[in-house]
C-alpha cells in the first residue's frame, strides 16, 4: 500500500477533471490524476468548440501556445431532406475571438501539460477500477490496476466520462437508459487547408460550424455536425440511442449515408479519412438529475449527466463543472474543512449559481448539446431552434437575424419579433 | 550493478500517414512511442536488477519533449532519466548521435557510477540502421554484443557476462567481459507493468537536463546536422499497388478454374504458352 496520502484524487483526464485538476492544484490543493488512456486526450478524436473566456479564466495567456485550430466566424444550420438542404447562416466578425475549433487530442494533451505545470501529479495509462470505502460508505480513495494500487485521498473527484462505470459501480448512479444517451459517431477526413477553406468559403484562420438536422440519414431523425479545423474536417450524426434500438439502424452506416448526402459529399471529396470514433453523450433532459456529490466524492462532466439539472445546454459545462467542483474543495481545503462528511453541498450551490451566469461565456449551445427532444424536431420547430441558437451570444444577434429570415418563416413559429424572446 | 538503457522516442510509425496531396509524411498529431525495441533492452536491463540489485540509469538525446518518454521508462521501474537536450544535437545521423551518447554514458558513469552494461535496442523503427548501439561501444571501446535473444549467466566478480545471440541460420552462445554494450531484438521479454510506487515516483520525479556543454561535448562540430556525413536525398511514398484480388469460386476442377482466371486476367500469358507448347 502507498502510505501517501492526497487532498484529491481525480479520476479522469478529459475536459472536466482537466478543468477540475488545474483549478485545484494552483490553488495549493494536493492533487492526484489518473488517467486509463495512453495520455489525456490519447482516446479522444473529436473536435470540438470551446469557449475563450472560459479558457481565459482557466489559463490566462492559453492563445500562446494552445494547440487552437480555427476562431468562429460563422455558425450555419441545415435542414435536411433527402438530397437537399435549406440553411441559414450566421456571419459575424469577431474582433477578438469569442470561441475556437481545437482537436481534442491535441488540446487535451497541451491542457495536460498545464496541469502538470500546476503541480499536479498525472498518473496516464492508470485506470480507476473501484472506490475505496470507509465502514460508513465514505469514500476514502480509490483502488487502481496497478499493484498496490490503493490510494487514499479526502475528496475523489469522478471525471470519468459519459460511462461513468466507477459511480455506477459504487451504486452513486444508475447507468443511463437508452433514451437518456445519444450515440455520437464521427470521422475526421483530411484535406489541404486551401480545400477547406475554399469549401467553407473561409479566410485566414476563421471557423465554421454546421449543425444540420430534420431527415440526416435514411429517414431517421438526429442531429448531424460539421466543424472545420486548420487541414481537416469533421463530421459526424448523433441519434438516440433508443432511437436505434427502435430502428435497428447501424451507426456508421447512419454516418456514411449522412456522408453521401449531396450537400455534405462535395465539402469532402478527395479527402484522406483518419479517425472514425462512437462516443456518448449523455441526455437526461428534465429528468431530475443525479446526485452530485455525498461525502468524500464529487462528480462532474459527462460522468455527472449535468445536462438535466439546470435549462442549460452549454457544451462547455464539462470544463464549468470541473472548474466549480475545484473551487468548492480548494475553499474547503482552505478552511481546514475537507474532512468533514457533506461539506461538499457546496459545490450543487456554487454550480447553480455559475450555471445561471455563464451566458456570458457566449456559448453556443448547439443542438448536440440541448435537450433530447431537439433530435427529433418537425421542420418549423428546427428553425426555431436554430433561431434560438443564433440570438445567444452577440448582442446584434438579434438583429441579424431579422435580417437573414426570410417571409415565409414567420408563419412557422408566429410573429418573428417576438420568437427568440419566446423562447428563451 | 549500474546499467544505462539509451532510448529514443520515436512516431509510432502504424499512425503515419503521407499526405493525400502533397505526398509528404504528415508528423503533426502523430502520437509518439518509445522505440519499441528499446523496451526489450529496458525490461532485461530490469530483470538483471531484480536479480543483482543495482540501479537503472535510462539515457536519450532529443527534443524537449523526450521528457514524456523517460517518465514513462521511469514508470516502468528505473531508478534515473538523463535527457540530452540542445539546438546543437538537431539534425544528427548515426555517427553524431553515437557521439553525443557516448560521451553522455561517460559523464553518467562519472557522476553515477561506471555501467557494467549499456543496452540499446537492435533499432529504431524511424530510422532502421540498427548502427547506434555499436557505434556507441566502439566509442566507448566496450565489449558489444548485437542481436541479443537472451541473456544468460552473468559473473559479477570474474565480469563476464553469456548471451545468447541470433545469427544467421542459429544461435551463437558467446561469453565475453563487462562492459559490455548490448542490442537487444524483438520478442525477446515484455515489459512490465509498473507498480503503484513506481508510477507516482515517474510522474513526480525530476529528469536529469543536460546540454551539449553540461554532458561534457569538446567539439560541437562533431554534433548535429553539421557532425553528420548522411544527407537524405528524397522522400517518397511507394505507389500503391491498382491490381485487385480476385475470388475463384470453389469447383469441381480447381486447378482448371484457376488457370482459366489466371489466362482471363493475363490473356498473353495463355498466348505465350501456347506458343511455348507448339514448339516443344
Ligand atoms: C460529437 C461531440 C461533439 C462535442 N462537441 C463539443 C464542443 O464543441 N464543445 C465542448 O465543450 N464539448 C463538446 N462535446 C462534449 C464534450 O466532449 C464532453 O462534455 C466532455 O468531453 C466531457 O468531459 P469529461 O471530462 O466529463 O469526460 P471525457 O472527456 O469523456 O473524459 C473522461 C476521461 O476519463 C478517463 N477515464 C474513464 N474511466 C476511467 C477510469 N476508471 N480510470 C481512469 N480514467 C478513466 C477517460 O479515458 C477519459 O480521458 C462534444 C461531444 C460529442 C460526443
Amino acid at each position: 500500500m502507498i502510505d501517501e496520502k492526497f487532498d484529491a484524487i481525480v479520476v479522469g483526464a478529459g475536459l472536466a477533471g482537466n478543468a477540475a485538476a488545474l483549478t485545484m492544484a494552483k490553488r495549493g490543493v494536493k492533487v492526484l490524476q489518473l488517467e486509463r488512456g495512453e495520455y489525456s486526450g490519447s482516446k479522444n478524436v473529436q473536435s470540438a468548440i470551446l469557449s475563450a473566456d472560459l479558457l481565459e479564466e482557466l489559463i490566462p495567456d492559453f492563445r500562446d501556445d494552445a494547440p487552437l485550430e480555427r476562431n468562429l466566424v460563422e455558425q450555419r444550420f441545415w435542414m435536411m431532406n433527402d438530397r437537399s438542404h435549406i440553411g441559414l447562416g450566421y456571419r459575424f466578425d469577431a474582433k477578438r475571438p469569442t470561441r475556437y475549433t481545437v482537436i481534442r487530442a491535441h488540446f487535451d494533451k497541451w491542457f495536460s501539460s498545464k496541469v502538470k505545470q500546476a503541480g499536479a501529479a498525472v498518473l496516464c495509462q492508470t485506470t480507476a477500477t473501484e472506490l475505496a470505502r470507509n465502514r460508513r460508505g465514505c469514500v476514502i480513495g480509490v483502488r487502481t490496476d496497478r499493484q498496490d494500487g490503493i490510494i487514499h485521498a479526502d475528496v475523489v473527484v469522478l471525471a470519468d466520462g459519459a460511462n461513468g462505470l466507477l459511480g455506477a459501480r459504487a451504486g452513486f448512479r444508475k447507468a443511463p437508459k437508452p433514451d437518456q444517451v445519444a450515440l455520437a459517431v464521427k470521422e475526421t477526413h483530411i484535406l489541404p487547408r486551401k480545400v477547406v477553406e475554399d469549401r467553407l468559403n473561409l479566410k485566414g484562420d476563421g471557423g465554421v460550424v454546421i449543425e444540420a438536422g430534420g431527415v440526416i440519414a435514411r429517414g431517421m431523425t438526429g442531429i448531424g455536425f460539421i466543424y472545420a479545423n486548420k487541414e481537416c474536417i469533421s463530421l459526424g450524426v448523433a441519434c438516440l440511442l433508443s432511437e436505434l434500438q427502435k430502428t435497428g439502424e447501424i451507426p456508421y452506416q447512419l454516418l456514411d449515408s449522412f456522408k453521401r448526402h449531396p450537400s455534405i459529399a462535395r465539402l469532402i471529396d478527395g479527402s484522406d479519412v483518419r479517425d472514425y470514433s462512437a462516443h456518448l453523450i449523455p441526455k437526461r433532459g428534465d429528468k431530475p438529475a443525479p446526485r452530485l456529490r455525498r461525502s468524500g466524492w464529487v462528480a462532474v462532466g459527462d460522468a455527472a449527466s449535468l445536462d438535466g439539472i439546470v435549462d442549460f445546454d452549454s457544451p462547455s459545462i464539462a470544463m464549468i463543472s470541473g472548474r466549480v467542483a475545484a473551487e468548492a474543495v480548494s475553499g474547503l481545503k482552505l478552511r481546514g474543512d475537507l474532512t468533514r462528511a457533506g461539506g461538499l453541498s457546496l459545490y450543487n450551490k456554487m454550480l447553480q449559481m455559475t450555471l445561471r451566469e455563464s451566458k456570458k461565456y457566449e456559448d453556443m449551445p448547439g443542438l448536440l448539446h440541448a435537450d433530447p427532444q431537439s433530435f427529433s424536431l418537425t421542420y418549423p420547430q428546427l428553425v426555431l431552434k436554430a433561431m434560438k441558437n443564433f440570438t445567444r451570444g452577440t448582442p446584434e444577434a438579434d438583429k441579424s437575424i431579422l435580417r437573414i429570415l426570410p417571409s415565409p418563416w414567420s408563419r412557422t413559429g408566429g410573429e418573428p419579433f417576438r420568437v427568440p424572446r419566446v423562447l428563451r | 550493478m549500474h546499467n544505462v538503457v539509451c532510448i529514443k522516442q520515436v512516431p509510432d510509425s502504424a499512425q503515419i500517414r503521407v499526405h493525400p496531396v502533397t505526398n509528404t509524411i504528415m508528423r503533426q498529431g502523430v502520437p509518439t512511442i518509445i522505440n519499441p525495441y528499446d523496451l526489450f533492452a529496458l525490461e532485461a536491463a530490469l530483470e538483471l536488477r531484480d536479480k543483482f540489485g543495482g540501479e537503472i540509469t535510462v539515457v536519450t538525446m532529443g527534443p524537449p519533449s523526450a521528457e514524456d518518454s523517460l517518465r514513462k521508462a521511469l514508470t516502468f521501474g528505473a531508478e534515473r532519466a538523463v535527457l540530452l537536450t540542445d539546438r546543437c544535437f538537431a539534425g544528427a545521423d548515426t555517427l553524431a548521435t553515437t557521439y553525443a551518447l557516448a560521451t553522455a554514458i561517460r559523464k553518467i558513469g562519472k557522476d553515477y557510477g561506471q555501467p557494467d552494461l549499456i543496452f540499446t535496442g537492435k533499432q529504431t523503427i524511424d530510422g532502421d540502421t540498427a548502427q547506434v548501439g555499436p557505434g556507441i561501444a566502439k566509442r566507448l571501446q566496450v565489449m558489444q554484443l548485437t542481436y541479443v535473444v537472451k541473456i544468460g549467466a552473468l559473473d559479477l566478480t570474474a565480469r563476464t557476462i553469456e548471451a545468447e545471440r541470433r545469427s544467421e541460420g542459429g544461435v551463437q552462445v558467446l561469453r565475453t567481459r563487462l562492459p559490455c554494450l548490448i542490442t537487444m531484438l524483438e520478442a525477446t521479454n515484455q515489459i512490465r507493468r509498473g507498480a503503484m510506487a513506481d508510477a507516482l515516483r515517474a510522474a513526480r520525479a525530476p529528469i536529469v537536463k543536460w546540454s551539449a556543454q553540461d554532458a561534457g561535448v569538446e567539439d560541437i562540430s562533431k554534433c548535429g546536422l553539421k557532425g553528420s556525413p548522411t544527407v537524405v536525398k528524397r522522400v517518397f511514398a511507394p505507389s500503391a499497388r491498382a491490381d485487385k484480388a480476385t475470388l475463384v469460386e470453389p469447383s469441381e476442377e480447381p486447378a482448371q478454374a484457376l488457370i482459366d482466371t489466371i489466362f482471363k486476367h493475363q490473356p498473353k500469358l495463355e498466348a505465350d504458352l501456347a506458343a511455348l507448347a507448339g514448339n516443344v
